[in-house]
């Protein structure tokens, strides 16, 4: 069934663009948002590689990986992993999935795509800057997988990078590794700094009219605060890494108390960005299910200003937690107590946002397809995320357990479920946006189904080996007695990785088959409200024919007295349209 | 889960398992109840025929409570979580006692070392020892440490004393801690140092008072002259 | 919007919904995030002298007569890029260029005093690698300089470019620009004291 409103169809340019500027050059948001995309599952192959190979050792330690004979030496002994390289994998494995995975899928790919299709732009404020943050990354990426090929090896002091371990190269045997990692870095953040520009002037000052605030869709409000959160907190940790790559390269004295430096300092610049940036990953994913929820109950989502004051809130609250993760590192112990009480608070609008998507649910008409799966594993399994987080917040329990595998746990448990389940609740759902054509359906679920199950036979069993005492970053853990006993868990976490990886496969099939040959897709084939919806799948250059108007909120799903269950923003009153 | 921990033979250690076990029964109860509300709703809202989606938005104060009042049920159980564990984090981490068994503490790349003050009970002193990987206590008696490292951060844990501290070349952290039940123990680091992080194996002694009455009397023989060198470190 | 207007679609022009150019609202992000990056800096170093007691042997040798001369200098341009912008908003386009031109050479005097000082430090064996606070020297004076450089490049561009066809639907960069230059200046009017004063 049709809404009663015409779609809005745009045309493009009059001249033709050539395959390097239509592809490659593009200064097309949603060409853009495909090329993050592109990167960022790119990335997360390699990312799962380093995971495997990790896992592998924690569960076979000392033996050679199947397959990997061929890396020569000193980077691997005919498939074993050394404690050199497992220190570089470990690092590398963070790295990639929290900056060249979490935040290009989900800022740079669906920020990208979506920002200016939800408020009615023909395209981002800056469209060439926004060309420019793409390939910044994608250099980024090059100089950081260099790393791997460099002698000395990739970088090896932990995506958190403590100095002094870092700042000079003899600690860690590793030279360029690191310096690289550094200049990728700051590249990154260069990217996403150019993009977050984009992300807020567009969302600011080019709304179609009727498009006010508390109207903006919750994903736009969700991308918006990241940006801003990314754009302010990320300032001293640029500051850092210039600090660092001084310290190792000419002979400064920042971090190296052997020359009158601070080995507490880098930790401060660290996560004063570090704990913002896990809100900017983790914000995204929660925007993305919460447009897919009212889609698949057909009802407005519960609390929409009480989810907006609480996403400002997050990202208010976010910047005076960072030294939660520092309880044990020596800074005064009376700091502890304000730092604790942060960061209880910060669960505040937290349980706000899930307790109202949960609210969500009550009254629906609810239909499963493979977005709606995705959306809410992502709410069930980030609860768990959520709730072990109360352990950490707690400065005498995090005596015993930071840097054990809980603290491994309860992250992959927060970031997995924002990163992966809603980034692919969000390819599954906008796929047809982006590409004008359907996904299949029987391979999405059992996507679903394989990478649900197989992601908690991973990941809970490790809540247990931290708690058993089992530190992080330790290659062959089970040589200390006391965990003797965690052989087995490993073993079984390793296996479901593998299993977890695999069922990837059905994804990439799924994804490169339906491009050419998945069923044609409408303008509105979910019949949803928001303007994305508004114009034709994939949009023409420039998105709309004319500037669409906005009449309502954006989650009008079986308003009484309509005559269909939804009401998109973007159509006239029924009066009207002479209903 | 609880029974995951390894065995706890600390002092404070059981205050700390205290108030996990506190967290573990509060959250546990908050995460049962959301999922199992989440999964009702999920199965009995699902499409069917002749049962239309109610237009509910939750922008009411009456539909809000639903969400605020659990909220603020939350809060004031985690600030309950927070009141619980402040002192104990107060008397581990902010108190030291006044006497005991003075040990340094020393990380470095890739072991740990430990110095004895000796019968004088004085450091920089000729009958200072200093042991690798072996940190001898008497039971049920305080022990003083004072914490440093040599090059990098490195993490001093003892998982069955529930205890650790990171160790910062350039800074002295004091520590303590009371072991309960003779044994052998061990440590480990828990922060990432290099290469040969994972092999930063170190063992806690704990005697009874005649075994450490015994180990006291090997790292310094009561000597018949009192000035006889002092034995070489050695790994006993 | 027509499909024309699509295409030619000015965005430095839109002034939907706060009536500011998309170009101000994006060049005070880019600030934002800018004095957060020397925000980081300056805090840890002020951190850092407190805990190392005053560094009052090291200030010692820093030139202050040399950075007197320098904030003069930096001081000025931003008057002459004041200057500039409010002649490029009264169409005057040669005035605007020519304030353009004498912000342009102010940079530049900066940047060359800022060397010569370094190369005393260095001849005297003052580097990087001479300590704490010679890091936090050479690193916020490093970077600060280098933000220089760069709007003496973006402040000649504009002066190039407003001589040619660009003009007049460039003007609105003066104001940008001058933001950005407003901004470099501020800095240095943090680290001058911090540095050399205090």
């Amino acid at each position: 069934m049709q809404a009663a409103a015409e779609p809005l169809h745009g045309h493009g340019h009059g001249e033709e663009l050539s395959w390097w500027r239509k592809y490659v050059f593009s200064v097309d948001h949603k060409m853009i948002g495909k090329q993050y995309m592109s990167l960022s599952l790119f990335m997360m192959l390699i990312g799962g590689l380093t995971a495997l190979l990790i896992r592998w050792e924690l569960a076979w330690p000392e033996t050679p990986v199947p397959g990997f004979g061929w890396v020569p030496e000193p980077t691997m002994f005919e498939g074993v992993v050394p404690p050199e390289f497992y220190n570089a994998l470990i690092t590398m494995h963070g790295t990639i999935m929290v900056f060249f995975v979490a935040m290009p899928f989900l800022l740079g790919a669906f920020g990208n795509f979506l920002i200016p299709l939800m408020v009615g732009a023909p395209d981002m404020a800056f469209p060439r800057l926004n060309m420019m943050s793409f390939w910044t990354i994608f250099t980024a990426s090059l100089v950081l997988l260099a790393g791997f090929f460099v002698p000395g090896g990739a970088a090896a002091a932990g995506w958190t990078g403590y100095a002094p371990l870092s700042a000079d190269p003899q600690y860690t045997g590793v030279n360029w590794g690191i310096n690289l990692w550094l200049i990728a870095l700051a590249m990154e953040f260069a990217s996403f700094l150019m993009g977050g520009v984009n992300f807020m002037t567009t969302a600011i000052n080019m709304r179609a009219p009727g498009l006010s605030l508390m109207r903006l869709p919750l994903l736009v409000w969700t991308q918006v605060t990241a940006a801003v959160l990314f754009l302010l907190s990320v300032g001293p940790l640029v500051g850092g890494a210039i600090m660092l790559l001084f310290d190792r390269t000419i002979g400064t004295s920042f971090f190296l108390p052997a020359r009158g430096g601070d080995a507490l300092l880098w930790q401060h610049l660290f996560w004063f960005f570090g704990h913002p940036e896990v809100y900017v990953v983790m914000l995204p994913g929660f925007g993305i299910i919460l447009e897919i929820f009212p889609v698949f109950t057909r009802k407005p989502i519960f609390g929409y200003k009480a989810i907006v004051y609480s996403i400002i809130a997050t990202g208010i609250l976010s910047f005076l937690v960072w030294a939660h993760h520092m309880f044990v590192s020596g800074i005064d112990p009376r700091l502890a107590t304000p730092f604790s009480v942060t960061t209880i608070l910060i669960s505040v609008p937290f349980a706000i946002m899930v307790f109202s998507m949960v609210a969500s649910f009550r009254g629906g008409a609810i239909s499963y397809p493979t977005p709606m799966l995705f959306a809410v594993g992502a709410l069930g399994t980030f609860l768990i995320g959520g709730v072990t987080g109360i352990f950490l917040g707690s400065a005498t329990v995090d005596i015993f357990l930071h840097g054990t595998y809980f603290v491994v746990a309860h992250f992959h448990y927060t970031l997995f479920p924002s990163v992966l389940f809603g980034g692919l609740a969000g390819v599954y759902f906008w796929f047809p946006k982006m590409f004008g054509r359907m996904m299949n359906e029987t391979l999405g679920k059992i996507h679903f189904w394989i990478t649900f199950f197989s992601f908690n036979c991973v990941f809970i069993p490790l809540f247990f080996a931290g708690v058993a005492g089992n530190m992080r970053r330790v290659y062959n853990p089970v040589q200390y007695d006391f965990l003797k006993h965690l052989a087995g868990i490993h073993q079984f976490a390793t296996y479901a990785a593998i299993v977890l990886l695999a069922g990837q496969i059905p994804f990439i099939i799924n994804f490169f088959w339906s491009l050419f040959a998945g069923k044609r897709a409408t303008d509105n084939p979910w019949k949803a409200n928001t303007l994305e919806w508004a114009t034709s799948s994939p949009p023409p250059h420039g998105n709309f024919e004319k500037v669409p108007t906005v009449y309502r909120d954006p989650y009008e799903y079986s308003l009484p007295g309509a005559t269909e269950d939804y009401l998109p923003q973007y159509a006239p009153t029924p009066a009207a349209r002479g209903v | 889960m609880l029974s995951w921990f390894p065995e706890n033979i600390s002092t404070f250690g059981g205050d700390i398992d205290r108030v996990f076990g506190l967290i573990y029964y509060i959250v546990g109860f908050w995460f049962l109840l959301t999922e199992a509300v989440l999964l009702y709703f999920l199965v009995r809202y699902r499409r069917r025929q002749g049962h239309a989606p109610t237009y509910s938005r939750g922008d009411t104060w009456s539909e809000l409570a639903w969400v605020l009042v659990p909220v603020a049920i939350v809060l004031a159980l985690d600030l309950g979580i927070d009141m619980a564990g402040g002192p104990v984090w107060a008397h581990i981490k902010e108190q030291r006692p006044a006497d005991g068994v003075q040990v340094i503490v020393t990380g470095k790349q890739f072991n740990w070392n430990f110095t004895y003050p000796g019968p004088d009970g004085k450091f920089d002193t000729p009958d200072d020892v200093t042991i690798e990987n072996e940190l001898h206590v008497p039971v049920n008696q305080n022990v003083l440490l004072t914490l440093r490292a040599k090059d990098v951060i490195h993490s001093f844990f003892i998982p069955n004393v529930r205890l650790k501290q990171d160790v910062l070349p350039g800074r002295t952290i004091r520590g303590w801690f009371n072991a309960t039940k003779p044994g052998q123990y061990e440590i480990a680091c828990a922060e990432l140092c290099g290469f040969g992080h994972y092999n930063m194996r170190g063992f806690l002694i704990v005697h009874d008072s005649n075994g450490y009455q015994e180990w006291l009397n090997k790292q310094w023989p009561p000597a018949a002259t009192a000035d006889a060198a002092p034995p070489a470190p050695e790994h006993s | 919007m027509s499909s024309a207007g699509v295409a030619e679609h000015s965005h430095a022009d839109s002034t939907e919904f706060t009536g500011q150019p998309l170009g101000k609202i994006g060049v005070w992000w880019f600030l934002a995030s800018e004095i957060m990056v020397f925000g980081g800096l300056i805090g840890s170093y002020i951190l850092s002298r407190i805990a190392a007691g005053g560094w009052a042997a090291e200030r010692a040798h820093v030139n202050t007569t040399i950075a007197i001369i320098n904030t003069i200098v930096l001081v000025t341009s931003s008057f002459t890029v004041v200057k500039a912008h409010a002649a490029a908003e009264a169409d005057d386009r040669s005035k605007a260029r020519q304030f353009m031109l004498y912000t342009v050479i102010l940079g530049c005097m900066f940047l060359c005093f800022k060397g010569y000082e370094y190369s005393r430090e260095i001849e005297h064996g003052l580097t990087p690698a001479s300590g704490l606070f010679w890091s936090f020297y050479y690193t916020m004076t490093g970077l600060h300089g280098l933000h220089v450089l760069v709007g003496i490049i973006i402040n000649f561009s504009l002066f190039i470019a407003a001589g040619g066809a660009a003009w007049p639907h460039i003007k609105h960069r003066f104001e940008y620009a001058g933001l950005y230059w407003h901004f470099v200046d501020v800095v240095w009017i943090f680290l001058f004291p911090l540095l050399y004063l205090a």
